[in-house]
C-alpha cells in the first residue's frame, strides 16, 4: 500500500512537471508559428517594388508600400521626439529627486497610463487634435504614439537610473559640482545602455501600434503631404489589406507584417544583446 | 536650515552656508560616517533664487532649483494626460448619457439611422472573450512560469524566458493577420467540428461553425496574455525564499508537492496580480481581436458565433460615425473600456505590490 503511494505520488510528480515543460513548448511554438508563417508568405511576396512602390488601386497587380513606410518613419520619429524628454525627465525625477510619496503616486499613475488600451488613447487624441482641427492629421497619430510611449521610457529610464552605485553621485557632488550637472554628466552617461534600451523597446512597441491610428492618422494613398494631413502607415495598410478580399492585397498585407516583424525582431535582439553586455 | 531660510541674508554669507555645507558632505565621505544630506529635496536650499550672485562661481546653484522642478513638472505632466484622458472622454460622452441613459448597458441593437444605441452585445462580447482567453492561457503561463523558475536549467532558462517575452513584442495587427489566415481555418475545420459532434449537447458549441467569432478571439486573446502573466509570475515565483522548497523537500515531498503546497501558496498574491494584469490587457486588446472576432452583434450562448467587443466595436466605426450622438456613445463606449482597464489595473498593482513588499521585507 506504501508502495504504491509512493509510485502514485513520484509518478504525478513526473507527468505535471512534464506538463509544465509542455506548457513552456507551447508558448515557444505558438512563436514559431507566427514567426515562421510572417517570414514565409513575407519571403515570398516582398520585393524591390514594395519598397519604391506607392500602392495600387484594386485590380492593378504590383505596387508597394513606399508612402507607408515613410509614415510609419515620420510617425514614430515624431512620437519618440515628444515622448524620450518627457519619459526620460520623469525617469531623472522618479529616481534622483521625488519624495518617496511623490515617486509612488506618479510611478502609480505611469503603470496605470501603460496599462490603458491604445484604442482609448486613440479616441482621446481623436477628441483633443482631430476634431479641433477638422481634419484628421500625422500630429494627432505622433501624439497618440508619444503617449503610447512615454510610461515605458519613463519606467525603464527610471530603473537604470537607479543602478547608478550612489557612490558615483556623492563622488561627483564632492568634486564640487551641482545636482544638475551631476546628475547630466554623470549618472545619466552611467545609465546611458539602460535608457537607450527602454527607448528602443518603446519604438518597437510603437511601430507596430494600429489601433489609435485607425481615427488619427486614417492612412494616405498619396504619401506624406504635411503634419496636419492623413498619413499613411504600415500597421494600419497591413489592417486593411488583410481584411481585404483580393489575393494581391492580402499578399502585400504579408510582406508589409515581414518587414515590421523583421524591424521588431532586429531591435529585440539588440535590446537583449545591449542587456547582456551590461551584465557581464 | 529652514530657520536660516527665513532669517535675512546677503549673496556673502550664503556662499559661506554653501561652502560649510559641502565641507561637511565631504568630511562625512571620508570618515565613512553617512551623513544624510538630501540635496534631493529643494527645500533643503537655504537659498532663494532672486539672492543669487551671479558673479559667484557657484553661480549655477539657481540650476539645482530649477532642475528638479524642472524634472518634476514632466513627470506631473503624465498624471496630467491621465486626468486629462479621464476628463475629456466624460465630457464628450456627456451628449450620449443625456440622449441615451441606462438603456445603453441593457439595449441589444446598435443602430445609429434610428438612433437607437445599446452596448450589451459589446460588453458581453469583452467579458466572454477575455474569459476564454484567461481559461486558455492561465495553466499555460503557470506551467511555463513554473518550468522557467523552478525546473529549466540555467542554459534554457535566459533564452526560453527571452522567446516567450518576444511574443509579446509582435505587434497586435499582425498576430490578427496570422489568425485570419491561419488559425481561423483550423479553428473552422478540425477544432470546431469536433467539438459540436462531441460536446455538441452543451449549447456554448452549438449553431453554425464560422471560424471567426468568440473562440477565435479567446484563443488569440490568449496568445496576446501568456507572454504578461508568465512574466509578471516568474517574478513571483523568484520572489519565494529558497528556504521554503528546501524545508518542503527535507519532509520528503516531491518537487511537484513542494511547488504545489508551498511556493505557490507563497506567492498566491503576485499570481492572481498576473492573471488581473493579463484580464486587463485582454479586455484592452483590439486589432488581433476585431480582425478575428466576425463583427456579428448579438448575444448568444454559442462560442463559434461572431460577435464584438467593445473595442473592437470602436475600432470598426468610429471613423464612420458621423451625428454627436454616434459619436458620444462610442466615445462613451471608449470610457467604459478605459474604467475597466484602470479599475483592473489598479487592483493588478496592489496585488503585486504586496508581492513586492514581501519581497522587500526578506532583503
Amino acid at each position: 500500500m506504501k508502495e504504491r503511494s509512493h509510485f502514485r505520488r513520484s509518478l504525478i510528480n513526473r507527468v505535471m512537471l512534464g506538463l509544465t515543460g509542455g506548457a513552456t513548448a507551447v508558448a515557444v511554438i505558438i512563436l514559431g508559428l507566427i514567426l515562421g508563417y510572417t517570414v514565409i508568405h513575407g519571403l515570398a511576396y516582398i520585393n524591390l517594388d514594395f519598397f519604391t512602390n506607392t500602392i495600387k488601386p484594386v485590380g492593378e497587380t504590383g505596387g508597394g508600400m513606399r508612402n507607408e513606410i515613410i509614415g510609419t518613419l515620420i510617425l514614430v520619429s515624431i512620437g519618440s521626439l515628444i515622448a524620450v524628454p518627457i519619459g526620460l525627465m520623469t525617469g531623472i525625477f522618479l529616481s534622483e529627486f521625488g519624495s518617496r510619496r511623490t515617486a509612488m503616486i506618479i510611478r502609480f499613475a505611469a503603470d496605470i497610463l501603460a496599462g490603458v488600451p491604445s484604442i482609448v488613447v486613440g479616441v482621446f487624441a481623436y477628441a483633443i487634435i482631430v476634431r479641433p482641427l477638422h481634419s484628421y492629421s500625422a500630429i494627432s497619430a505622433s501624439v497618440a504614439l508619444a503617449i503610447i510611449m512615454i510610461p515605458v521610457v519613463a519606467r525603464t529610464a527610471e530603473e537604470s537610473l537607479r543602478l547608478v552605485p550612489n557612490s558615483q553621485r556623492e563622488a561627483a557632488l564632492a568634486l564640487g559640482i551641482t545636482r544638475w550637472r551631476s546628475v547630466m554628466s554623470v549618472v545619466v552617461p552611467g545609465a546611458m545602455t539602460g535608457i537607450v534600451t527602454g527607448v528602443m523597446l518603446a519604438v518597437a512597441r510603437i511601430a507596430g501600434e494600429t489601433a489609435p491610428l485607425i481615427f488619427t492618422a486614417l492612412g494616405n494613398a498619396f504619401g506624406f503631404n504635411g503634419l496636419t494631413k492623413p498619413i499613411g502607415a504600415l500597421p494600419l495598410q497591413i489592417y486593411q489589406y488583410a481584411l481585404s478580399p483580393y489575393k494581391d492585397q492580402q499578399q502585400q498585407a504579408w510582406a508589409g507584417a515581414f518587414l515590421l516583424v523583421m524591424l521588431i525582431l532586429v531591435i529585440s535582439i539588440l535590446v537583449r544583446w545591449l542587456t547582456t553586455k551590461r551584465r557581464i | 536650515m529652514r530657520s536660516l531660510n527665513k532669517t535675512p541674508t546677503d549673496s556673502l554669507s550664503s556662499a559661506r552656508i554653501r561652502s560649510i555645507q559641502y565641507s561637511v558632505f565631504s568630511l562625512g565621505i571620508m570618515n565613512g560616517v553617512k551623513i544624510n544630506l538630501k540635496v534631493s529635496n529643494p527645500e533643503r536650499f537655504p537659498i532663494k533664487p532672486g539672492k543669487v550672485d551671479f558673479r559667484n562661481r557657484n553661480y549655477n546653484r539657481l540650476s539645482d532649483l530649477v532642475f528638479p522642478n524642472f524634472t518634476l513638472f514632466f513627470a506631473l505632466l503624465m498624471v496630467a494626460i491621465l486626468a486629462a484622458m479621464l476628463i475629456i472622454l466624460s465630457i464628450d460622452a456627456w451628449p450620449s448619457v443625456l440622449k441615451i441613459g441606462f438603456s445603453f448597458f441593457v439595449n441589444r441593437t446598435w443602430d445609429p439611422v434610428k438612433e437607437i444605441f445599446g452596448a450589451l452585445p459589446a460588453i458581453y462580447g469583452t467579458i466572454l472573450s477575455a474569459f476564454i482567453g484567461l481559461i486558455i492561457a492561465i495553466p499555460i503561463s503557470l506551467g511555463a512560469a513554473i518550468f522557467l523558475v523552478e525546473l529549466a536549467p540555467g542554459w534554457l532558462r535566459g533564452p526560453a524566458s527571452f522567446l516567450i517575452e518576444m511574443l509579446a513584442a509582435i505587434p497586435s495587427v499582425i498576430i490578427g493577420l496570422w489568425g485570419i489566415f491561419v488559425l481561423v481555418p483550423v479553428i473552422r475545420s478540425p477544432f470546431e467540428s469536433w467539438l459540436q459532434n462531441n460536446l455538441g449537447f452543451i449549447p456554448l458549441f452549438q449553431g453554425p461553425r464560422y471560424g471567426s467569432g468568440f473562440l477565435a478571439a479567446g484563443i488569440i486573446l490568449a496568445i496576446m496574455i501568456i507572454p504578461i502573466i508568465t512574466a509578471v509570475s516568474r517574478d513571483a515565483l523568484k520572489a519565494v525564499p529558497n528556504q521554503q522548497r528546501e524545508a518542503m523537500l527535507a519532509l520528503g515531498a516531491t518537487r511537484w508537492e513542494t511547488i504545489t503546497r508551498s511556493v505557490l501558496p507563497y506567492c498566491r498574491s503576485g499570481l492572481v496580480g498576473a492573471v488581473i494584469l493579463g484580464l486587463g490587457r485582454a479586455v484592452g486588446e483590439t486589432m488581433a481581436v476585431t480582425m478575428v472576432i466576425g463583427n456579428g452583434y448579438k448575444l448568444t450562448a454559442s462560442l463559434f458565433s461572431p460577435g464584438t467587443t467593445i473595442a473592437s466595436k470602436i475600432a470598426g466605426e468610429f471613423a464612420e460615425a458621423a451625428t454627436p450622438v454616434s459619436v458620444g456613445s462610442l466615445i462613451e463606449l471608449a470610457l467604459i473600456l478605459f474604467t475597466i482597464t484602470l479599475l483592473v489595473n489598479v487592483i493588478a498593482q496592489l496585488f503585486v505590490w504586496r508581492m513586492s513588499k514581501v519581497k522587500e521585507s526578506r532583503d
